[in-house]
C-alpha cells in the first residue's frame, strides 16, 4: 500500500524502542519486526507485511472493541436484560461485503509483488545452487568458480550434553566457511536445487526463500541493494542437522566482486575438471604428492566440515542409520573401494555422493579415516588417486 | 425423510467382532512392517492377522446376514444402508483420484518440467515425452497398447454391467432363473476380466519390460490398474456370495439391499475402469 | 417391509438392546453411543498428554541456544510425533468423542445409525495410537521428518516411517467410517419435525467435517500409499530420476492437509455456536447465514491447499490462484465472528467457565487467523514460510481455537455427562492460567518468525534468546495448568453437587431440553416430536 509503510515503521520504532527498554529488559535484543530489507523484493515484502499487519490491527481493535464493550455492558451483573433479535439480513450483507473488499485492497499490491517476484529474466549473473545434507554447493556458471559452503560454528560451541559449550560466537549457528559473494545491484540469479532432500534457500533479508528440490531446478532471483552480509537459514526439514546448515551472503561492491572472483579462479585454476572446489585448506593441485602429516590436518578438517555430521568427530558414527567409521571393513579394507564408495555415495541411503570435494580434499579426508581411532592402516592417499578414480 | 425411530429402528446389541478386527489389522500391519524391511516373523504375523480378518469379516457379515434375515431392518435401517453406501464409495472415488492426480501431475507438470532449459543442467539428454520413465532410469520398456487386452477387458466389464443390471430387474420381477443367470454371467465376466489382467501383467513383465519400478509410467500403470484389480476381486468376490445367497432365496423383490449395494460397487469399479481405459492405455 | 414379515424376532432385538454388559465388556464391546463418546474422549486426553509431554521436551531443549538435552536426530522426532499425535490422537478423537455423546441426543436419535461399526471406529484408533508411540522404540527412532511427512526426507528413515504410515492407513479407516456413521445419523435418524434448519449448529459444523473427511482421508491414504511403495517396491512417484516429482506429493498432502485443518476447526464453531447463546440469553444470531458460512469454508478449503507451498517454486498464475483463494475464506470465516459478538450484544451474559473459555476462542482464534492472512500474501509467506510465525499462527488457531473450544465444551456438557456440576472456582482457575501461560507460550514465537527463526531445529542463533526462552517458560505454565483441568473433571465425576437438568437454561436444544441430568444410557427410544 502506497502510503503506509513508511508511516507505519516511524510510528512503531517508539514502541520497539520502549519494549527494549523496559526495565530489567534492557539488555535484551527483543526483536519485534521483520529484519531490515536489504533488496527491493524485500523491501516490498516489508511494506506489505506492515500495511497488512495494520489492517489486520484495525479490524481487530473494531471488532473486539465491539465485542468487549458488549461484555462490559451486556452483562447480568451489571442489570442488563437480554434482547430478542437473532437475524438481520443487512448486516449479514454489510459484513461480508466489506471484508471482500479490504480484501481486494490487499490482493493489488500483493499481486504485483508476486509478480515482479517471479520475473527472473535478464539476469546479470547466474549461480548454481545445490543443496547437499547439510551444506551449500554454489557454482558460478559465468565464471567457473565453484565451492561449498559449510557452518563454521565449531562443534564445542553446541552440544552441551555432558558440559557447558564454549563460548558461543556472535554469529553461533550463523556463520560459515566461504560465504556466496555477490555484486551489489546486480541481478543475481539463483538456480536452486538439491542432491537428496529438500532443503530450503532462505535469506529473509533479501527476501528469498526457495526449495532445492532433488531432481529439479528452480529459479529465483534477488538485488542486494547495499554491502553487508546476509544470513539465513536452511527453511525445509532435511534431517537431523537441519538446524545446521546457514546461508551467508556477502555483498560487494561490483568492482570487490569482480576482485573476489579473479581470486577464486586463480585458486580453482590448476585443477582440471569443473568439479574442484576451492577450500582453503589445500591449495589444489591433483599431482602434487602430500606429505602423511599434510594429508592428515588437512583431512581432519574436511572430516569435521562434510563427514562428522553423520559418523561423528569420534568416527563412532549412530548406528544403526550411520555406520561407525572406525573399525569399518570398507576403511580398513582396500583403498579403491572406500574411494569409490565416497565418490558415488551409495544410492538409497543418507550417504551421497561426495564428488564434489576437491581430489585433496577427498585424498585428505580418505588419509585421515584409514589412520585415525582404532584404525591402521599406515597408507596414505594421494589426490592423483582420488583423479585417476574418478571416471 | 426422518421418520419416527421409536423402538423401530435396530440398533446393533454389544459385539466383540470389532475388536477381533482391530486386533487382526494390528497384527497385519506390524507383519507387514516387519516383511517390507526383511525381518523375522513378518510373513507369520501377518497371515495371522489376514486370517482373523477373514474370521472377522464372515463372523461380523454372518452375523448382519443372520439379522436382515431375522426381519430386523426396517426400511429405515434400509435408508442407513443406501447413505452409508453412498458415501463409502464416494470415499473409493477420492482414493482413485489420488492416483489419478499423480498421473496427470506427472504428465502435465514433473515430465515437461524435467525436460525444460533449466533442467538441462541436471539431466541433459532428457526429452520430455509420454509414456516416459523419467530422465534417468532407462526406459527401454513399451508401453501396454489399449487396443488388445484392454479394450477387450473394457467390452467385458460393460457387458458385465449390463448382466447386473438385468440380474436387478429380473430379481425385481421375482424372476428367479433370470437373477441367478443374469449373476452368475456377471460374475464369470468379472473373473474373466481378471484372468486377462493377469495375463496382461505376465506379459508386461515378461514381454515388454514394462515393472512396476518403471519409472513415473510403470507406478502409475501398476498402481492405478492394479487397484482397480484389487477391486474387482471384491467387487467379483461380494458378487460370488451375492449369488450364493441369491440360490438359497435370501432376497425378496422389495427387500435385496445386499444386492443392490454390490451392483454399485461394480458399477463403481466399471467406471473407474472407464477412466483407466481413457488415461492410462488410451491418450 | 421386512419387519411386517417376520414381527416375532423384533422383541428379541430389542432385549439385546437393553442388555448392559458391565465391567471390562461393557467398555470393550460396547455400542452404546454414550460410551464409546466417552472412550474417545479419554483416549484424547491421554494422547493430548503424551503429545504435550514431547512439547515439553521440545520447548525444553529451545530454551537456551545449544544442545542441552536432546540429540537432533530425536528432536526431529519429538516435532514430527508431536505434530501427529496432537492432530490424529488428540484433536480429532475429542471431536468424534463430542459427536458421539451429542448428535443422537441434539437430533432426538436413539443412538448413532450404526453401533457396531461405531465401536470399530474407536478399537482402530487404538492399534494406530499403538504403531505411532512403539516406533520411538525401534531401531531408528520415531519418523523425523515433520508431521507432513515429506518424501525423499521419508525415504531414507528406517521402520518407523512403515509404522507410522499403516499407522495413518488405520486411522484413515477409522475417521472414514466414523464419518459415514455421523452423517447417516444426521441424515437419517433425526425425529420427526427435526428439519435440517432446525439442527443445533454443532449438528451442522459435524455434517460438513463428515463430508470433508470422506473426500480427504482417503486421498491422504493414496498419498501415503505411494510413500510406501516408492520405500519399498520400486515405483518413482516421487523420485525425480524416474520421472516423478517429491512437489507432488506435497500437492497431494496439502489436498488433504487444508481441509484437515478445518476438520478441527469448524466442530469447535459449532461448539461456540452453543455456548455463547446460552450465556448470553439469546438466541444466536443469524442461523442460516451462520450454516452457509460454514458450507463456504468447507467448499473453498478445497482450493487452497498451494498456500502451503509459495517456496516450491510454483509460476506465478499458481501462486496468485492460491493466494486469492485462501484470502476468500476469511470472509466466512469473518461473518461467524461478527455473528457471534451479534449474539453477545445486548445480551444478558455471564461468565461462567465455558463461556469465558468460548469468549477466549473468539479473540485468540481471530488473532491466529489473521497470523493466517498475513501467511496467505505470497510475498509475505516468503519471508515467513517456515518460521516460527507459522508455528504462531497454528498454534493460536489449533491450541486456542480447537482446543480451547474442546475445554469450552467438557465444561458446558459435564453437568449432562456426569449428572454432577464441576468446580466453578477451579475451572476459572484453569482458564486464566491457560489463558496467560498460552500468550507467553506462543505470542513471541511471532517475532521470532518475523526475525527469520526457521522451526523444526533444536538449536538457533543468540539472537533468538530472548523470546525462545519466554516461550518455553509459558508452555511449561500452560502443560502444567492442564493437570489441573484433569483433576476437575475427575473431582466433578466424584463430587456430590447433583447438576440440575438444565443449568444453562438452553431453550432450543434436545439434550437439555428433554433429558434429565446424567442423560439416560438409552436416551430417546422415543423420538422426541419437535415442532
Ligand atoms: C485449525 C487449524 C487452522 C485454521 C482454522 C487455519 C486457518 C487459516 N490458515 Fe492456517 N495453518 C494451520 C492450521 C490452520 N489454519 C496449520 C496446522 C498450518 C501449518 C502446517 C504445517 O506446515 O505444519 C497452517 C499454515 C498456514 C499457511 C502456510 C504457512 C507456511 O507454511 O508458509 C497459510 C498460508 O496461507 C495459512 C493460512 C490460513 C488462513 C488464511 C486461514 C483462514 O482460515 C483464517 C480466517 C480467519 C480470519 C481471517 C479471522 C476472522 C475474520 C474476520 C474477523 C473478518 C475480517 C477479516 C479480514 C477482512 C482480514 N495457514
Ligand atoms: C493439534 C494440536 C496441537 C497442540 C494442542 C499443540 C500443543 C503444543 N505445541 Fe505444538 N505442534 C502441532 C500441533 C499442536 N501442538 C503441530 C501440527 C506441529 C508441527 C509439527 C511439525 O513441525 O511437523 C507442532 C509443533 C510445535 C512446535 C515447533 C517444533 C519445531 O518446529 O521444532 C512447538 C515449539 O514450541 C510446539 C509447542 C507446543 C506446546 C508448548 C503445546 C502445548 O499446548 C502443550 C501443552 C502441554 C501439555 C498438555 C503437557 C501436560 C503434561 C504434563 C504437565 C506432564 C504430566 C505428565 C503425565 C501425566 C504423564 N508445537
Ligand atoms: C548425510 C550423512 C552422511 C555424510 C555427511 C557422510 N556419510 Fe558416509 N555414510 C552415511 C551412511 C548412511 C552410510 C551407510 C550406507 C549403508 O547403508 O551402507 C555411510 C557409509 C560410509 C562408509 C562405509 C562404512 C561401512 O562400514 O559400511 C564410508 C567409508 C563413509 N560413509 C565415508 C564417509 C566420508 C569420508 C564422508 C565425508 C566426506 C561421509 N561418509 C559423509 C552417511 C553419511
Ligand atoms: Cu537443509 Cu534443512
Ligand atoms: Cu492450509
Amino acid at each position: 500500500m502506497p502510503m503506509g509503510p513508511s508511516l507505519i515503521s516511524r510510528l512503531l520504532s517508539p514502541l520497539a524502542a520502549a519494549a527494549a527498554l523496559a526495565p530489567g529488559l534492557s539488555r535484551a535484543s527483543y526483536g519485534l519486526d521483520m529484519l531490515p530489507p536489504a533488496s527491493p523484493i524485500a523491501s516490498q515484502i516489508y511494506d506489505l507485511h506492515w500495511a497488512i499487519m495494520w489492517v489486520c490491527v484495525a479490524i481487530f481493535v473494531v471488532v473486539f472493541g465491539a465485542m468487549f464493550y458488549s461484555v462490559f455492558k451486556h452483562r447480568k451483573s451489571a442489570g442488563a436484560k437480554a434482547a430478542h433479535f437473532h437475524e438481520n439480513t443487512t448486516v449479514e450483507v454489510v459484513w461480508t461485503v466489506i471484508p471482500l473488499l479490504i480484501l481486494v485492497g490487499m490482493a493489488y499490491p500483493a499481486t504485483k509483488t508476486v509478480l515482479d517476484m517471479k520475473d527472473a529474466s535478464n539476469p546479470d549473473l547466474t549461480i548454481k545452487v545445490t543443496a547437499y545434507q547439510w551444506a551449500w554447493e554454489y557454482d558460478y556458471l559465468q565464471d567457473g568458480v565453484k565451492f561449498n559452503s559449510n557452518l563454521a560454528t565449531p562443534r564445542a560451541q553446541i552440544e552441551e550434553w555432558e558440559k557447558t559449550g564454549a563460548p558461543k560466537n556472535k554469529d553461533y549457528l550463523l556463520e560459515v566457511d566461504n560465504a556466496m559473494v555477490v555484486p551489489v545491484g546486480k541481478k543475481v540469479r539463483l538456480l536452486v536445487t538439491a542432491n537428496d532432500v529438500i532443503h530450503g534457500w532462505y535469506v529473509p533479508q533479501l527476501g528469498v526463500n526457495q526449495y532445492g528440490i532433488p531432481g529439479f531446478v528452480k529459479d529465483v532471483w534477488f538485488t542486494a541493494d547495499k554491502p553487508g552480509i546476509y544470513r539465513g537459514q536452511c527453511s525445509q526439514i532435511c534431517g537431523k542437522e537441519h538446524g545446521y546448515m546457514p546461508i551467508v551472503v556477502e555483498a560487494k561492491a561490483p568492482e570487490a566482486y569482480a576482485a573476489w572472483v579473479k581470486e577464486r579462479q586463480a585458486k580453482s585454476a590448476p585443477a582440471p575438471a569443473a568439479t574442484a572446489a576451492a577450500a582453503p585448506a589445500v591449495a589444489e593441485d591433483s599431482n602434487k604428492v602430500w606429505a602423511m602429516a599434510e594429508l592428515m590436518t588437512s583431512g581432519e578438517k574436511v572430516f569435521a566440515a562434510n563427514c562428522a555430521a553423520c559418523h561423528q568427530a569420534s568416527g563412532k558414527g549412530m548406528p544403526p542409520t550411520f555406520p561407525a567409521l572406525d573399525g569399518s571393513k570398507v576403511v580398513n579394507g582396500a583403498k579403491g573401494a572406500q574411494i569409490a564408495l565416497v565418490l558415488n555415495g551409495k544410492p538409497g541411503t543418507a550417504m551421497a555422493s561426495f564428488a564434489r570435494l576437491s581430489d585433496a580434499e577427498l585424498a585428505s579426508v580418505m588419509t585421515y579415516t584409514r589412520n585415525s581411532w582404532g584404525n591402521k592402516s599406515g597408507d596414505a592417499t594421494q589426490p592423483a588417486e582420488i583423479k585417476s578414480a574418478r571416471k | 425423510m426422518s421418520n419416527a425411530s421409536s423402538g423401530g429402528y435396530y440398533f446393533a446389541p454389544p459385539s466383540h467382532w470389532p475388536l477381533v478386527g482391530s486386533a487382526a489389522l494390528l497384527a497385519m500391519a506390524v507383519g507387514g512392517v516387519l516383511l517390507m524391511n526383511g525381518l523375522a516373523g513378518g510373513l507369520a504375523t501377518f497371515l495371522v492377522g489376514l486370517a482373523i480378518l477373514v474370521y472377522m469379516l464372515f463372523g461380523w457379515f454372518g452375523t448382519v446376514i443372520r439379522e436382515s434375515r431375522g426381519g430386523l431392518f426396517n426400511s429405515q435401517v434400509d435408508i442407513s444402508f443406501r447413505w452409508s453406501m453412498s458415501w463409502f464409495i464416494f470415499s473409493e472415488v477420492m482414493f482413485f483420484a489420488a492416483f489419478f492426480g499423480a498421473l496427470f501431475y506427472a504428465r502435465v507438470y514433473s515430465l515437461p518440467w524435467l525436460g525444460d532449459l533449466d533442467n538441462k543442467l541436471l539431466w541433459p539428454e532428457f526429452k520430455t515425452a509420454w509414456p516416459s520413465a523419467g530422465p534417468y532410469l532407462p526406459p527401454q520398456f513399451t508401453p501396454m497398447g489399449a487396443w488388445g487386452i484392454p479394450a477387450l477387458n473394457t467390452a467385458l466389464l460393460l457387458t458385465s454391467g449390463i448382466t447386473v443390471t438385468y440380474a436387478h430387474w429380473a430379481l425385481k420381477e421375482g424372476k428367479r432363473g433370470a437373477l441367478i443367470g443374469g449373476l452368475a454371467a456377471t460374475v464369470l465376466l468379472g473373473f474373466v476380466f481378471l484372468g486377462f489382467q493377469v495375463y496382461e501383467y505376465v506379459h508386461a513383465y515378461q514381454d515388454l519390460n514394462l515393472k512396476l519400478t518403471s519409472g513415473i509410467f510403470g507406478s502409475t500403470f501398476f498402481m492405478l490398474t492394479g487397484f482397480h484389480g484389487f477391486h474387482v476381486t471384491l467387487g467379483a468376490v461380494m458378487l460370488t456370495v451375492i449369488l450364493f445367497r441369491c440360490m438359497a432365496g435370501h432376497f425378496t423383490p422389495d427387500n435385496h439391499f445386499g444386492f443392490e449395494a454390490v451392483a454399485w460397487y461394480w458399477h463403481f469399479v466399471d467406471v473407474v475402469w472407464l477412466l483407466l481405459f481413457v488415461f492410462v492405455y488410451w491418450v | 417391509m421386512s419387519a411386517t414379515t417376520h414381527a416375532p424376532a423384533h422383541g428379541h432385538a430389542h432385549d439385546d438392546h437393553h442388555a448392559h454388559p458391565t465391567g471390562l465388556k461393557r467398555w470393550l464391546f460396547t455400542t452404546n453411543h454414550k460410551d464409546i463418546g466417552t472412550l474417545y474422549l479419554w483416549f484424547s486426553f491421554v494422547m493430548f498428554l503424551m503429545g504435550g509431554v514431547m512439547a515439553l521436551l521440545i520447548r525444553a531443549e529451545l530454551f537456551q541456544p545449544g544442545l542441552q538435552f536432546v540429540k537432533p536426530e530425536f528432536f526431529n522426532s519429538l516435532t514430527t510425533v508431536h505434530g501427529l499425535v496432537m492432530v490424529f490422537g488428540a484433536i480429532m478423537p475429542a471431536w468424534v468423542g463430542f459427536a458421539n455423546w451429542l448428535i443422537p441426543m441434539q437430533i432426538g436419535a436413539a443412538d448413532m445409525a450404526f453401533p457396531r461399526m461405531n465401536n470399530w471406529s474407536f478399537y482402530l484408533v487404538v492399534p494406530a495410537a499403538i504403531l505411532l508411540v512403539a516406533s520411538f522404540f525401534v531401531p531408528g527412532g520415531a519418523a523425523a521428518s515433520g508431521w507432513t511427512l515429506y518424501p525423499p526426507l521419508i525415504i531414507q528413515q528406517g521402520i518407523s516411517i512403515d509404522m507410522t504410515i499403516l499407522a495413518v492407513h488405520i486411522l484413515g479407516a477409522s475417521s472414514i467410517m466414523g464419518s459415514i456413521n455421523i452423517i447417516t445419523t444426521i441424515l437419517n435418524l433425526r425425529a420427526p419435525g427435526m428439519t435440517l434448519m432446525k439442527m443445533p449448529l454443532f449438528v451442522w459444523t459435524w455434517l460438513i467435517t463428515a463430508y470433508l473427511l470422506i473426500a480427504v482421508m482417503p486421498v491422504l491414504a493414496g498419498a501415503v500409499t505411494m510413500l510406501l511403495t516408492d520405500r519399498h517396491f520400486g515405483t518413482s512417484f516421487f523420485n525425480a530420476a524416474g520421472g516423478g516429482d517429491p512437489t507432488m506429493f506435497m500437492h497431494i498432502f496439502w489436498f488433504f492437509g487444508h481441509p484437515e485443518v478445518y476438520i478441527m476447526i469448524l466442530p469447535a464453531f459449532g461448539v461456540v455456536s452453543a455456548i455463547l447463546p446460552a450465556f448470553a440469553r439469546k438466541p444466536l444470531f443469524g442461523y442460516a447465514s451462520m450454516v452457509y458460512a460454514t458450507a463456504s469454508i468447507a467448499i473453498l478449503s478445497f482450493i487452497v491447499w498451494g498456500h502451503h507451498m509459495f517456496t516450491v517454486g510454483m509460476p506465478a498464475a499458481g501462486n496468485l490462484f492460491f493466494m486469492y483463494a485462501t484470502m476468500l475464506i476469511a470472509v466466512p470465516t469473518g461473518v461467524k465472528v461478527f455473528n457471534w459478538i451479534a449474539t453477545m450484544w445486548q445480551g444478558s451474559m455471564t461468565f461462567e467457565t465455558p463461556m469465558l473459555f468460548a469468549i477466549g476462542f473468539i479473540c485468540l482464534f481471530t488473532i491466529g487467523g489473521f497470523s493466517g492472512l498475513v501467511l496467505a500474501i505470497t510475498p509475505v509467506d516468503i519471508t515467513l514460510h517456515n518460521t516460527y510465525y507459522v508455528v504462531a499462527h497454528f498454534h493460536y488457531v489449533l491450541v486456542s481455537g480447537a482446543l480451547f473450544s474442546i475445554f469450552a465444551g467438557i465444561y458446558f456438557w459435564l453437568p449432562k455427562f456426569t449428572g454432577k456440576m464441576y468446580h466453578e472456582g477451579l475451572g476459572k482457575l484453569h482458564f486464566w492460567l491457560s489463558l496467560i501461560g498460552f500468550n507467553i507460550a506462543f505470542f513471541p514465537q511471532h517475532f521470532l518468525g518475523l526475525a527469520g527463526m526457521p522451526r523444526r531445529i533444536p538449536d538457533y542463533a543468540l539472537q533468538f534468546a530472548e523470546w525462545n526462552m519466554w516461550s518455553s517458560v509459558g508452555a511449561f505454565i500452560f502443560g502444567f495448568s492442564q493437570l489441573l483441568f484433569l483433576y476437575n473433571v475427575i473431582e466433578c465425576i466424584r463430587s456430590s453437587r447433583k447438576a440440575p437438568d438444565n443449568p444453562w437454561e438452553v431453550q432450543d436444544s434436545l439434550e437439555w431440553t428433554h433429558l434429565p441430568s446424567p442423560a439416560p444410557y438409552h436416551s430417546f427410544e422415543t423420538a422426541p416430536v419437535v415442532k
